[in-house]
């Protein structure tokens, strides 16, 4: 919404403040000003002039030198011009020496403006300059009268030697506001008005609208009927005879084009100067088109096409409320009217139509029709039925002032749903407990005559005028007292009461341990989308469609494809984001991501899905293999206090529930704990990594955090005594077939260590020529220690002998 | 038997003060006072000095011994001190040359933002709490007082799954299900991931984060909220920040206010980063619509309070002067190393 500042200080007579104050008190008591400008801020020393002789340039064909008169004693300067449209007597807006104007009369704007000085044009002095009409920061659009290309040549009736900004109504500031769609008063300039008023303490003046009309009656040229009322609250009609179509007057057309709409002629420039003015937009048929001299409004069928007044042909449907003659449809309702309807130059009698639509129809039809107007713009929001009335008697008042026409008597207006002003009782203390101030009944009164709201002191009242929809609970009217006492006046205070314990619930600590963990293992944070593209399935090599990775939650209206899908295994970000490094040459790239997947419990989606937060790991480069993550891994699922108890966390190479076929399918594992895949991790497949345009090696783990927070939440740090007395080592070496894993041989040693067996450690491996194909060597330190005692070497034997025993029937011997 | 003990010391003295290094010390020291030393041998031939004699004679023998023994150890914590002084200042090195890298990762901005809020709110008493992002359509709009074909409804773009499901747009989302629960009093904070579709560009993403608030009592008034929330701007922004509520409009709360905050560039002035206004738009808040308490179940004759919502990469850009968001989800390590 934009308003012009000229205009508002007229309807609120002595508001004198600079643009800057205007702006600043409305942004406080409510009415957002977005940014102002002021049109003739560029604009310098520019009279009205007038072309006296001319005479040719004596070495220049383009160019004429022209005595310009430019006071009203007579006073005249050498202007020397190229413009292909002057001639002896016109007038025309001159910048003289040491003016500004705002650009170049190719409409290209120069901000700060260009200085005009004296000087010579070919040797012939210039004393100024004569403007186009887009030096003065305007365009033909707006002023239709400018030729596109030349002077800007103004009435014979221009004052030589005034001010030609302020002729042309180019001293006026444009506010730009931004409207909460609660204030729908706010979408016409009345209702800016009007907070005006109230911000500063004036008055507010709205035009005063005369009865109009002669003596005939209008219900006897046009009946009206409303057959759906749930769409369409109130219509009104008049009918104005005896057009007599011209331009609108000069303030009118300042006014409108202020508000940045071109002037066009007085009938076509009444309705929009009213919707303007009221924010209540208007239509005009030709009364001759209309059939059997009858207004229907009613639901369009669906399929129905209807050409709009801008020769589109339009689809209907059921929805989409039509306004029809007595024998088809001539418009459709708060959009657009039809071109079998329309107002034409020779026109001699039309209807004027001021109704209220409901707004979120208005909204629906307009998105399906693909239309959307100035006039849907507004309807869409909502309108007060009781404000159509007030505008149509407007606009017949501007036809009779503008002598555009001759007005028939009465109105035709079918109004079912009658909308009364709401009463709400008037509770200060509610209204100061809300706002924590301490205002007194008198002074929250004060604010509410400038608003048009009436209080009545019997009944304790408080009348609400009906543009205020907005206005529906104490609360409500809380927030009034709160804008007009000021925001800034409420006190400053923290809350009393009850004090609470803050805090993270166990899920986010789980979290910020393991940004901790991965901060300090060297992996950074990134962050992905939530939705991506089916094809990353392809990418992931996740050919089957049965893998529950492709039974995602579709977006029903995404960005694009790219952005379709809710994601269900967090690996494309990962990959993603380590590919966007890999190619910008970033080396040894480690990153970490905290981030929900969505796995839908049926599809179609019927109730939420289950959003399991995944800790997912990537990198490449230096130290960047299955170990050094797995090391991580570790680290963070001990902190967690997984794997701490009797139960054991291993990394399973078979595939547990799910194929995982975008990891090396000999370099990967699940990670399980009490039967359950608490995570995965392992080499991405090279596949997979030449589709992501990755040459390195990339590790991932992913791990499911609800399982770890579920499992680490019984986890009690309790201390273990330590030992006072030494440990006892004993290495041993080992020849092992080839595909028996590490996690067999540990296992052999936590079942068969016995009490005294404190810890093992793998200290080398190695396959290759020494050792017999198809067999590897392993070494590995064994710590025993007691408690209680001195280790004798007959109870690490006992320890040892068992070990070796059981590692015999697996086919392993000690190395020669 | 004097004479020789003078000698002894003499010669013991003579030597310590010629010896180099801790082995010589020590071959002095055996000889001397050792078991076969000369002091010993003087010692045992005591036995055949007079009964008499003996007391005097042990006693000079002592004393021998003890200047001797001082003198090694002199000379000892001497040759000790040299070597620790030469090591010392071989050991001398640059110590302008460059630490040795740690290579910590890095936190993104948005969490480091997001940690920083939860302190200042966690201090003042606020429980963290989060909710689905999958999420009922009447969880983020028809409880917070936005009803099918509200205008509110089509201004937030927002992306639909099934007709009733939806991605939520806001974390307001949240203070439903908070209320929903019926524990009183609430101070609570949500943050979290919230969708709108707004095609990607410098200030805009269809995936951004927002972090809600809300606290609920017997009389928490918007005076209350102007004093947490400046409280806030102040301890995230500095202490000299000034903060301004402006009226404004959003379905859920009433009044409702926006908050700015003085531009922490140019403490007000005006200037490029606050595109000359001199304040800088930070959150939405205002106190929760009577309507919203009820329909989740809350008494509004009994409890009031505040509720407010910020954008957390709005924050992170300002805070760390990043000027394109799409930085925040490129993950550029380049990018990310900075924080």
């Amino acid at each position: 919404m934009k308003t012009s500042l000229k205009w508002i200080k007229d309807l609120v007579p002595g508001l004198d403040c600079t643009p800057e104050e205007y702006s600043d008190a409305m942004i406080m008591s409510g009415s957002k000003v977005e940014f102002f400008e002021k049109m003739d801020e560029d604009l310098d020393r520019i009279v009205i002039g007038q072309v006296k002789s001319i005479e040719p340039h004596p070495d220049a064909d383009k160019l004429v030198i022209c005595q310009v008169q430019i006071a009203a004693d007579g006073e005249s300067v050498q202007i020397v011009t190229g413009a292909p449209n002057v001639t002896e007597g016109c007038k025309v807006p001159v910048v003289l020496d040491g003016g500004k104007v705002a650009g170049g009369h190719d409409g290209s704007r120069t901000p700060g403006g260009i200085k005009i000085k004296k000087g010579k044009l070919r040797g012939v002095e210039s004393f100024g300059m004569m403007c186009s009409i887009e030096e003065l920061g305007s365009n033909n659009d707006l002023f239709p009268d400018a030729p596109e290309d030349g002077l800007y040549i103004l009435p014979e009736d221009a004052p030589v030697g005034d001010n030609a900004v302020s002729y042309l109504g180019l001293d006026d500031v444009i506010v730009e506001y931004e409207i909460t769609s609660n204030r729908v008063d706010c979408f016409g300039v009345l209702g800016i008005a009007r907070e005006a008023a109230a911000t500063f303490g004036k008055k507010f003046t709205p035009p005063e609208v005369p009865e109009t009309g002669n003596s005939e009656d209008v219900n006897s040229m046009i009946s009206v009927e409303i057959l759906d009322t749930d769409l369409c609250s109130r219509y009104t009609g008049r009918v104005v005879k005896n057009i007599h179509i011209e331009p609108s007057p000069k303030w009118m057309q300042e006014r409108l084009r202020a508000h940045g709409i071109r002037p066009i002629n007085n009938i076509v420039d009444i309705t929009n100067y009213v919707m303007v003015e009221y924010g209540q937009p208007m239509h005009a048929y030709d009364l001759s088109t209309i059939e059997d001299n009858k207004i229907i409004v009613k639901r369009a069928s669906a399929g129905d096409t209807f050409v709009t007044l801008d020769g589109q042909e339009r689809k209907l449907d059921e929805d989409v409320l039509m306004i029809c003659d007595g024998k088809r449809p001539v418009g459709i309702a708060g959009i657009m009217g039809g071109e079998n309807s329309m107002i034409t130059d020779d026109v001699s009698t039309m209807l004027f139509e001021a109704a209220c639509f409901d707004g979120a129809n208005i909204r629906i039809s307009s998105k399906k029709i693909g239309l959307r107007t100035d006039a849907s713009a507004i309807f869409e929001k909502g309108l007060d039925p009781n404000n159509a009335i007030d505008a149509m008697n407007r606009a017949c008042a501007l036809v009779e002032k503008l002598g555009a026409g001759e007005v028939v008597g009465g109105v035709c207006d079918v109004y079912p749903v009658h909308k009364d002003p709401i009463k709400l009782p008037f509770e200060p203390e509610k209204y100061n407990k809300i706002l924590g101030t301490d205002l007194d009944a008198d002074t929250m009164l004060s604010y509410f005559g400038p608003l048009e709201i009436e209080y009545d002191k019997a009944s304790n009242e408080l009348t609400i005028p009906t543009f205020r929809q907005d206005l529906l609970s104490y609360a409500d009217i809380a927030e009034e007292v709160a804008r007009f006492f000021g925001y800034d006046k409420i006190p400053t205070t923290l809350p009393k009461g009850e004090a609470l314990m803050g805090g993270l619930s166990p899920k986010l600590k789980l979290e910020a341990l393991a940004r901790d963990v991965a901060e300090f293992s060297g992996f950074s944070q990134i962050m992905t989308y939530s939705f991506e593209s089916p094809k990353v399935f392809d990418k992931l090599l996740i050919k089957s469609d049965d893998a529950f990775e492709r039974k995602t939650i579709e977006i029903s209206n995404p960005l694009g494809e790219d952005f379709s899908i809710m994601r269900t295994l967090p690996l494309n970000g990962m990959l993603t984001s380590l590919s966007t490094n890999f190619n910008r040459r970033n080396k040894d790239v480690r990153l970490y991501e905290l981030a929900n997947i969505y796995i839908p419990k049926s599809l179609p989606l019927t109730e939420r899905p289950d959003e399991r937060m995944q800790f997912t790991l990537g990198m490449y480069g230096d130290g960047a293999d299955f170990f050094g993550m797995k090391g991580v891994v570790e680290e963070f699922l001990n902190k967690s206090g997984i794997g701490l108890d009797a139960d054991v966390i291993t990394y399973e190479p078979k595939m547990k529930k799910h194929d995982r076929p975008y990891l090396h399918p000999g370099r990967r594992a699940d990670i399980i704990y009490k039967g359950e895949v608490i995570g995965y991790m392992g080499e991405v497949h090279p596949m997979v990594l030449s589709n992501y345009s990755i040459k390195a090696r990339v590790v991932v783990a992913v791990i499911d955090m609800p399982f770890v927070l579920e499992f680490g939440k019984d986890h009690a740090i309790k201390y273990k005594g330590i030992s006072n007395y030494p440990a006892s080592t004993r290495d041993i070496s080992m020849v092992v077939p080839r595909d028996i894993l590490a996690g067999e041989i540990e296992g052999v040693f936590r079942d068969k260590g016995g009490a005294y067996l404190e810890s093992f450690q793998l200290f080398d491996i190695y396959e290759g020529s020494q050792i017999m194909e198809g067999f590897k060597s392993m070494a590995y330190s064994l710590v025993f220690r007691a408690s209680d005692k001195n280790l004798a070497d007959e109870d690490v034997n006992a320890a040892m002998d068992r070990i070796l025993k059981a590692l015999d029937t697996k086919g392993i011997k000690l190395r020669a | 038997m004097k004479t020789k003990l003078q000698e002894i010391q003499e010669k013991a003295i003579s030597q310590i003060e010629k010896a180099q290094g801790a082995d010589a010390l020590n071959e002095i020291r055996v000889a001397m006072l050792g078991k076969k030393g000369e002091l010993t041998a003087l010692l045992k031939s005591m036995k055949d000095l007079t009964p008499e004699e003996r007391p005097a004679f042990g006693q000079m023998v002592n004393d021998v011994r003890a200047v001797v023994e001082a003198k090694l150890g002199e000379a000892k914590a001497a040759m000790e001190a040299a070597e620790m002084e030469a090591r010392l200042s071989v050991e001398k090195i640059d110590v302008t040359l460059p630490g040795k890298k740690l290579s910590a990762g890095h936190r993104h901005p948005n969490t480091i933002a997001l940690e920083e809020i939860e302190d200042i709110f966690v201090g003042m008493g606020y429980e963290v709490a989060e909710g689905p992002e999958v999420e009922f359509d009447y969880y983020n709009f028809e409880a917070l007082n936005i009803p099918a074909n509200h205008p509110a409804k089509d201004e937030q773009d927002t992306f639909y799954i099934t007709k009733d499901i939806l991605l939520r747009t806001q974390t307001s989302s949240c203070q439903v299900h908070r209320m929903e629960e019926g524990r009183m009093p609430i101070r609570m904070i949500a943050p979290g991931r919230v969708f709108r579709s707004d095609e990607v560009d410098a200030t805009h993403s269809p995936s951004f984060h927002q972090v809600e608030g809300m606290a609920i009592d017997k009389d928490i008034t918007f005076a209350d909220l102007k004093g947490t929330l400046a409280e806030f701007a102040r301890r995230m922004f500095g202490d000299d920040v000034k903060v301004k509520f402006r009226p404004h409009h959003f379905p859920f709360t009433e009044p409702s206010a926006e908050m700015d905050v003085s531009c922490f560039k140019c403490h007000g002035k005006g200037c490029r980063f606050c595109k000359g206004e001199g304040w800088i738009e930070i959150l939405g808040c205002g106190q929760v619509h009577p309507h919203v308490l009820e329909m989740s179940g809350i008494d509004p004759n009994e409890y009031q309070g505040f509720a407010f919502g910020v954008g957390l990469e709005r924050i992170a850009l300002l805070k760390y002067e990043i000027d394109d968001m799409r930085l925040l989800y490129e993950n550029d390590v380049r990018f990310l190393e900075q924080f």
